[in-house]
This record gives C-alpha cells, sequence and structure tokens, in this order.
C-alpha cells in the first residue's frame, strides 16, 4: 500500500503536463495549425540544442548576468547604508521615511522612462534601474533588522564601552544578520526581474531579454520559448542558491 | 538633564545618543512637519535650479510646467480616458487571473488528488515571470486588449494561487478535528471550518494579487501598447514633452498608492471581521 501510494503522487502529477506536450505535438504533426507560427514541442527541442550548441543562449544568460550583478553591487550596499543610518536615527527616519515610502509606491517600472532621460538607454540606465530594484528590499530588511536588534545587546555594547562604530559593527549588524540575508535574498530575485524588464524597454544589446523581444520581432516562437525558460530557470537558481547561502551563513552563526 | 549628563558619561551610549541626535518623542505634527521638510526643500531645490536654468528643461522641467501639463491632462480629458482605460484592464485582468487561482487553490487545497496532479504543473507555470510571458503572447496576439489582459491575468494568478492553496492547507488540525467531532459533512467542513480558517490567507493573496496586477499593467503599457496612463509616458518621452511625462509619473504614482492603501485597509478590516474568529 505505502508503495503503491509513492509513485502514485509523481504519476499524477505527470500526467497533465505530459498530457498537454502530447497534445501540442499531435496536433501540430497533424496539421491542424501553422508549425511555422505557432511551433512545437520538436521545434522548441530544435532551437534549444541550436541556441545551446553554437552559444548563444549561455552568452546572453552571461551578458544578462553580469548587468544584473553590476546592477546589484551598486543598490545593495546604498540600502545597507540608507536602511542602517534610518535605524539608528529617529531624526532620520521621520525626516526620509515617509517620502522614501511614498516614493516606494510607484510601480517600478514608471522610472524607466525617467531614468532613460537622465541616463540614457544604454548601460548606464539599465544598472541603475536594477539598483533601484534592489534597493528597497535590502534597505527595509536592513532597518527592521537593525531596529530589531535586541536591546539587551545594545546594553551590553555599551556596558562594554564599545565605541558607537564598533558596537555597530560587532553587536547591531550581527544580529541584524537573518533579516538583512533575507532581504539581499528578495533583492536577487528582484534584481533578477528588472534585469529582464531593463533589457526590453532600454536599448537592445547583448542579454536575454533582448534575445527574447527579437525573437518576438522574427515571429520565432520556439526561440521564444527557449529564453523563457532560460529565464525560469536563472531565476530558480538564484532564488535556490540564494536560500541556500542564507542557511549556511544563519547555520554558521548558530541561529 | 541629569539623565542626559549620566548617559553622556558612558561614551558608547554618548555617541548612540549622538547619532540619533538626541531627537525627542514627537507628536504627530511633529512628525507631519518633519516628513515634509525633505519634499518641501526639495521641490524648492528643484525650482531653483529650473528657475536658474542650472538644469535644461529638456533634463528636468520646471515644477510648474509640471503641474500644467498635469492641469493640461486632465483638462482635454487624456487624462481621465487613459487612467479609464488602464483601471478597466486591472480590474479585469485581475478578475480573470484571481478566479483562476482561486479556483486552482482551492482545488489543490482542499483534495489531495488535485493537489498530486495539479502541483508539479501549476508550481513550474509559476516559475515563470510574467515579463518572460509578454513576447511569447505578443506572436499570437500582436498589442491588443487580449495582451494586456492575460499579461496582468497571469500576474495576479500568481500570489492568488499560491496563497488560497496555502491557506486551505494550513487551516490548524485541531479545527478539523472539532469539524469531525460534529460529524460535519464536506460542504460543512468547507463551510464553517475550512473557508474561515484560509480567509486570512486568501485575503493577503488578493491583494498581492491587485497590487501585481497594477504593476504588470505598468509593464505591459510600456512594452506594448498605443493608450493607458503607461503609455502616457512612453509617448510623452518620446515626444519630448517631459513636463507631461512627469505629470502623467505623478498619476500613476497616486493610483498605485491609493490602492495599496484601501488594499491594507481593506484586508484588516476583513480579516477582522471574519478571520478573527477561526484564527
Amino acid at each position: 500500500m505505502r508503495r503503491a501510494v509513492a509513485w502514485r503522487t509523481p504519476a499524477l502529477g505527470a500526467l497533465l503536463p505530459l498530457a498537454l506536450i502530447a497534445t501540442w505535438q499531435i496536433a501540430a504533426s497533424a496539421g491542424t495549425f501553422d508549425v511555422g507560427l505557432w511551433a512545437s514541442p520538436a521545434t522548441v527541442l530544435r532551437a534549444a540544442s541550436a541556441t545551446v550548441r553554437d552559444g548563444s543562449l549561455a552568452g546572453d544568460v552571461w551578458a544578462s548576468l553580469q548587468r544584473d550583478v553590476a546592477g546589484l553591487a551598486i543598490g545593495v550596499p546604498v540600502g545597507l547604508i540608507v536602511g542602517t543610518l534610518l535605524a539608528l536615527s529617529r531624526l532620520g527616519d521621520a525626516l526620509l521615511g515617509p517620502s522614501l515610502s511614498a516614493v516606494r509606491q510607484v510601480a517600478l517600472f514608471t522610472w524607466v522612462p525617467l531614468i532613460s532621460l537622465w541616463l540614457g538607454n544604454d548601460e548606464p540606465g539599465k544598472i541603475a534601474f536594477i539598483a533601484y530594484a534592489v534597493f528597497f528590499p535590502v534597505m527595509l530588511a536592513t532597518q527592521a533588522g537593525v531596529r530589531g536588534a535586541d536591546p539587551q545587546l545594545r546594553e551590553v555594547a555599551r556596558t562594554l564601552c564599545l565605541t558607537s562604530w564598533q558596537s555597530l559593527r560587532r553587536v547591531i549588524l550581527p544580529a541584524a544578520l537573518p533579516s538583512i540575508a533575507a532581504g539581499i535574498h528578495l533583492a536577487l530575485v528582484y534584481g533578477w526581474l528588472a534585469t529582464i524588464g531593463a533589457e526590453y524597454l532600454f536599448s537592445a544589446g547583448p542579454g536575454i531579454g533582448s534575445a527574447l523581444m527579437t525573437g518576438r520581432a522574427q515571429f520565432r516562437m520556439d526561440q521564444v520559448i527557449v529564453g523563457m525558460v532560460a529565464i525560469a530557470v536563472v531565476g530558480m537558481l538564484l532564488n535556490v542558491l540564494a536560500g541556500a547561502a542564507e542557511r549556511r551563513l544563519l547555520q554558521s552563526r548558530g541561529l | 538633564m541629569t539623565a542626559q549628563a549620566g548617559i553622556a558619561a558612558r561614551p558608547a551610549a554618548a555617541a548612540m545618543a549622538r547619532w540619533s541626535f538626541g531627537w525627542p518623542r514627537s507628536g504627530p505634527i511633529a512628525a507631519a512637519f518633519l516628513a515634509l521638510i525633505v519634499p518641501a526643500s526639495g521641490l524648492a531645490i528643484w525650482r531653483i535650479a529650473t528657475q536658474q536654468a542650472w538644469v535644461t528643461p529638456l533634463m528636468l522641467p520646471a515644477p510648474d510646467a509640471v503641474a500644467a501639463a498635469l492641469r493640461d491632462l486632465a483638462r482635454s480629458g487624456d487624462l481621465t480616458s487613459n487612467l479609464g482605460l488602464s483601471l478597466r484592464r486591472v480590474v479585469l485582468g485581475f478578475g480573470f487571473g484571481a478566479a483562476i487561482g482561486l479556483a486552482a487553490g482551492g482545488a489543490m487545497g482542499l483534495s489531495r488528488t488535485a493537489e498530486a496532479m495539479l502541483r508539479p504543473l501549476l508550481l513550474s507555470f509559476v516559475q515563470v515571470p510574467v515579463l518572460a510571458w509578454i513576447p511569447l503572447l505578443m506572436i499570437p496576439l500582436g498589442i491588443g486588449e487580449t495582451l494586456k489582459l492575460a499579461a496582468i491575468g497571469i500576474s495576479a494568478f500568481t500570489p492568488v494561487f499560491l496563497n488560497t492553496a496555502k491557506g486551505f492547507r494550513n487551516v490548524a488540525p485541531a479545527l478539523i478535528e472539532v469539524g469531525t467531532l460534529y460529524k460535519f459533512n464536506w460542504p460543512q467542513r468547507v463551510r464553517h471550518i475550512l473557508l474561515p480558517g484560509a480567509l486570512p490567507t486568501l485575503f493577503t493573496g488578493l491583494r498581492l494579487g491587485l497590487t501585481q496586477a497594477w504593476q504588470a499593467l505598468i509593464v505591459v503599457e510600456l512594452v506594448a501598447s498605443t493608450d493607458g496612463i503607461g503609455y502616457v509616458t512612453v509617448i510623452a518621452r518620446q515626444m519630448f514633452q517631459f513636463d507631461q511625462m512627469l505629470a502623467a509619473m505623478l498619476v500613476i504614482g497616486v493610483v498605485g498608492f491609493c490602492l495599496d492603501r484601501s488594499l491594507r485597509f481593506a484586508e484588516a478590516r476583513l480579516v477582522h471581521r471574519f478571520g478573527g474568529a477561526a484564527a
């Protein structure tokens, strides 16, 4: 009975995807629709193996990841610094907090036309947009983590006569680490989405988002589907890796 | 004063106090005053910078020009017609996406067989961001209304589906036992135990879904559109009418803000009313 249950769930789970793919392929082979326009599982596989073999898929993903990292390298530190300052300074929070939370309400992509106006349509604009997208999750998580640092820990720092820099570095930031790690995890997810969006809306260049738009313009549905899957897989890997790093970090700190 | 001096005797504490500028606990009026300093001085600097021609209007138009552009947009009817179109898209797209999300999430949350069948398919579906769907959908759908509704629907579906499934799955086992004790039949169990128990999580999903729908609307109107409030910013940018672009951005911000606030308010009220007893 237990063995029957063990294979039942994966078998049921495979049922719908397999049925969908089979229907799609059979309909394509039977000439129900124009395979030139609509693609079929076979043409998608062929496109996948072609883009993998000529290296264009890996090249595009690599270009996008570099852009993503450049944006993260700006947005994450700024988020850390602003979040820490707002958490430590009540005046700073009173002055800036409401303005920042109002700015945050503006839908992310609304900023694209303005950023392209100020920084141009090329790489600086794209990277600035990615940096902006990852700034808020890091800032909010840092602020919450630092503010939530146990008051008793601050008391300890005080009795040890640590300077404010020492107490920040040795006591407060380590206590805020779990929250900061969660914020950076979220920033990785946002950063990847912002990278794809930036490649759609700013000038075309190397990158998986641009490749998707090119495929669309050429009505190459097979290429577009390959690109979609690549975007989803990279996003999933980033998420999984960030989650694993987060757990390792917290474990090594004994949390 | 003596307390202040006592703290100052300890160097670290003094540094901490200096960090927060020793600001006293302030009332709501003081808080509002402080909150307005940054935007007000920003506006003043913006105004002076444009008046003194430190920045060209091609980089940053004057605040008065933006206000005038906003008035023009409102008076000519462009604002209401485009905003109306956009809101209609959000409502319809969200309606479709949320309905399918509720159905799929409910099925997965209530039946183990449905969960086994749907889980792998829907979880891999959810992995693909709506941004990646847009180019694919554009091939058969073009840039018409269907594309927008599909993109917005997909973006709303994800959080609604995930939270509905989670909400039903996470109903406290103790509550379910109460149902068994009362010999409830299945509809009674759903109606009196599972639904009230899942409701708070379900509302969270709906709120997140509407927020996502609004974000997706802006994306799809920037990428592929010929009307709507997002498109107003695009066309203004292309025509170098930057005052109009900023005015439309302002409208998007204000609408998004009101949407978020009213949803949080509604969620708090509904959870208080329905979820409080079961949770």
